[in-house]
């Protein structure tokens, strides 16, 4: 990241000013014209730097209390080809292979399932439960509670 | 909220415009005047129902890394020890979970060097031992939700 990017980050990381023209009153700060500063996005945007642009939700204020990360031992040799199956799922939000760390956590796979009762999380989870078959080894659901922090990335 | 701020939510969770009058092009898009849009988002924001309006980064792809790291804490020191954890600007999100490991955190640096400094300054300031969860492979990411 050069300084122009960092100081881009570090403007809009909180949120983009919600003013007519945003890309307008951030180039004021940055040095920039407007233009430099839509193009810039545009090529974060581009290369996945920035994943998206715009609202991001408390998702208990849309009515989604029953969040579980649900976590999986799986087969080494199986775990890519069914870590791309479970993300499929229409439901899982996230899905990461992680580092076991043994023998306190067995778990490498990792799904998260966002739902408005703890029934019908239960269910998705069964239903990743059924795609794993006979390479899941054990398994553990950990609902969240709370948010107790939830700001994002933010560089100093 | 109201119809109009679930078809907001609903629209917004990306894909904002960029161009001169981003929020206009966004109500337009809507049947709104943009100053209706902004005023609808800054009471969204306000009410908490988002949490922020912006572009979201990929901390690793920004050169960084993120980690995701749980903790086991006693029960009746939570709230003390969830404020030690959440005063550092690396801790991206924290979450309570019903488990024996009952705090989990993501840290979020453009500099991957500091993981493991801050997962250790966290484990001084708290006196618990904190389990660092890397991510090995990442298969899907959609953090869309309908409101």
């Amino acid at each position: 990241m050069n300084a122009l990017e960092r100081a881009l980050v570090k403007a809009t990381q909180g949120g983009l000013p919600l003013v007519p023209r945003p890309y307008e009153a951030l180039s004021k700060d940055l040095g920039l014209s407007e233009a430099q500063v839509i193009s810039l996005l545009q090529e974060m945007l581009g290369d996945g730097r920035i994943r998206r642009i715009g609202a991001v939700p408390n998702h208990y204020a849309l009515g989604y209390s029953a969040n579980a990360m649900s976590v999986w031992d799986v087969a080494d040799e199986a775990v890519n080809e069914l870590g791309r199956a479970v993300g499929a799922l229409p439901f899982v939000t996230h899905c990461y292979r992680r580092a076991r760390r043994l023998p306190e956590w067995p778990y490498n796979l990792f799904a998260m399932v966002h739902g408005r009762s703890r029934s019908d999380t239960a269910a998705n989870i069964r239903l990743i439960r059924a795609v794993l078959g006979s390479s899941l080894r054990s398994a553990d659901v950990l609902y969240s509670t709370r948010i107790l922090k939830k700001t994002g990335l933010r560089i100093g | 909220m109201d119809k109009l701020d679930r078809r907001i939510v609903n629209e917004l969770q990306g894909g904002f415009p960029l161009c001169e009058r981003p929020f206009a092009e966004s109500a337009q898009r809507l049947s709104i005047t943009e100053a209706e849009l902004i005023s609808r988002l800054e009471n969204l924001l306000q009410a908490k129902t988002l949490t922020r309006f912006g572009p979201l980064y990929d901390a690793e792809r920004l050169g960084g890394a993120f980690s995701l790291c749980a903790m086991s804490v006693p029960r009746d020191d939570f709230e003390r020890i969830a404020a030690l954890v959440n005063v550092h600007p690396e801790v991206a999100h924290n979450y309570e979970r019903a488990h024996r490991l009952n705090m989990w955190f993501v840290l979020a640096t453009d500099d991957a060097a500091k993981i493991p400094e801050i997962v250790s300054r966290i484990e001084k300031e708290t006196g618990c031992p904190v389990l660092n969860l890397p991510r090995e492979e990442e298969y899907f990411v959609e953090m869309r939700l309908t409101a």
